[in-house]
């Protein structure tokens, strides 16, 4: 009975979703709004990475409530994962002390440095091509996880990581009020020169922006991974 | 075309999050379901953005600045799907901690053994 009713469900959605599909036809030009971004992010901020330049310019207040909201997201699993009752941590205990195998560890060593440096380099280069904060944070705390699973028994520097993100976020804001002061608004990157196009050193605060993004998202999500450890 | 095809395939991905939510009883496997409707539905949002011809809103030797407008795509759905995937996974770290909290109280994580919010 319960089988059949489900079935119904997802069947009166998947007739929904077929005649979006059947009915959907591809843009053939940029709509206004996104046709003036892409002029715009090159010409005014002087960053050839469209996303990037949205993301950390015009729309950097949502980024902004964004990283609060991973913060929201760090800080709720801590509480509840936090406590008493916690039966559960005393049955991976013992496992938590085993020490990982050849492999991994092996492996580990070779892949940690590496994630690294291509997380430092797709931060660094948010604005010039793929990638950003968001991304290079993502690749620091995959090798993060990695560490941890090589090493189980090792525990990680939860408050330095606190520390760290927590300056990287009032550093932000203050960057965000630097716009404010020197060039009008709040979160304008454009404070700081333009620069060449195309070059490292360029585009305003957004690599500034994008460095403290990733500093802040990588820590963060270290702590969240290292918080289901514990 | 090629929009068609990946906002199908977004789609088909939410359809089996949908089936999965509703008929498994692991929260575990509820969870790995609500990730999958994500999942889609930030594919479709990227299909959306898609414009015939389209390539890469980054201007480089590939798309130089006076053609951007012309062939770039949508780059505000890019945007907000990097929003959108950071929340998911702030979404599901959630998840799963109330999981194990879960899994404490009653030592099961079966969505049967749950009944006391049940109406």
């Amino acid at each position: 009975m319960q089988r059949i009713l489900s079935a119904a469900v997802v069947i009166l959605f998947a007739m929904i979703f077929a005649s979006i599909a059947i009915g959907y036809s591809e843009q053939q030009a940029l709509r206004p709004l996104a046709e003036s971004y892409v002029k715009l992010v090159p010409h005014d901020l002087g960053a050839p990475n469209v996303v990037s330049g949205i993301l950390l310019a015009f729309r950097a207040f949502d980024t902004l409530g964004e990283v609060t909201a991973l913060f929201m997201a760090a800080v709720g699993v801590g509480m509840v994962l936090r406590g008493p009752g916690r039966a559960f941590s005393s049955d991976v205990g013992d496992e938590a002390g085993s020490p990982a195998s050849e492999i991994v560890r092996t492996s580990a060593q070779i892949l940690i440095p590496i994630m690294s440096i291509f997380a430092a380099y797709i931060i660094l280069n948010g604005h010039i091509s793929a990638g950003g904060g968001f991304q290079g944070g993502a690749i620091i705390a995959s090798a993060t996880l990695l560490f941890m699973l090589a090493r189980p028994a090792r525990p990680i520097n939860v408050a330095f990581l606190s520390i760290t993100e927590s300056i990287a976020g009032v550093l932000f804001v203050l960057v965000g009020v630097a716009g404010l002061v020197f060039a009008g608004r709040f979160l304008d990157t454009r404070f700081l020169p333009v620069g060449e196009f195309g070059t490292l050193f360029s585009a305003g605060a957004i690599p500034v922006l994008s460095v403290l993004l990733g500093v802040k998202v990588g820590c963060e999500l270290s702590v969240l991974v290292d918080r289901f450890r514990s | 075309m090629i929009a068609s095809v990946v906002l199908s395939t977004g789609l088909a991905l939410m359809l089996v999050g949908f089936w999965g939510v509703v008929t498994h009883r692991n929260i575990l496997r509820i969870i790995i379901s609500l990730s999958l409707i994500g999942t889609g539905s930030h594919i479709l949002i990227v299909a959306i953005g898609f414009v015939r011809g389209g390539t890469a809103p980054i201007i480089d030797r590939a798309l130089p600045i006076a053609e951007a407008p012309l062939r770039a795509v949508d780059p505000i759905p890019s945007a907000l799907v990097v929003t959108a995937i950071v929340i998911g996974l702030a979404v599901t770290a959630v998840l799963l901690a109330y999981a194990i909290r879960l899994y404490d109280t009653k030592r099961t994580l079966s969505i049967n053994s749950f009944t006391e919010s049940k109406w």
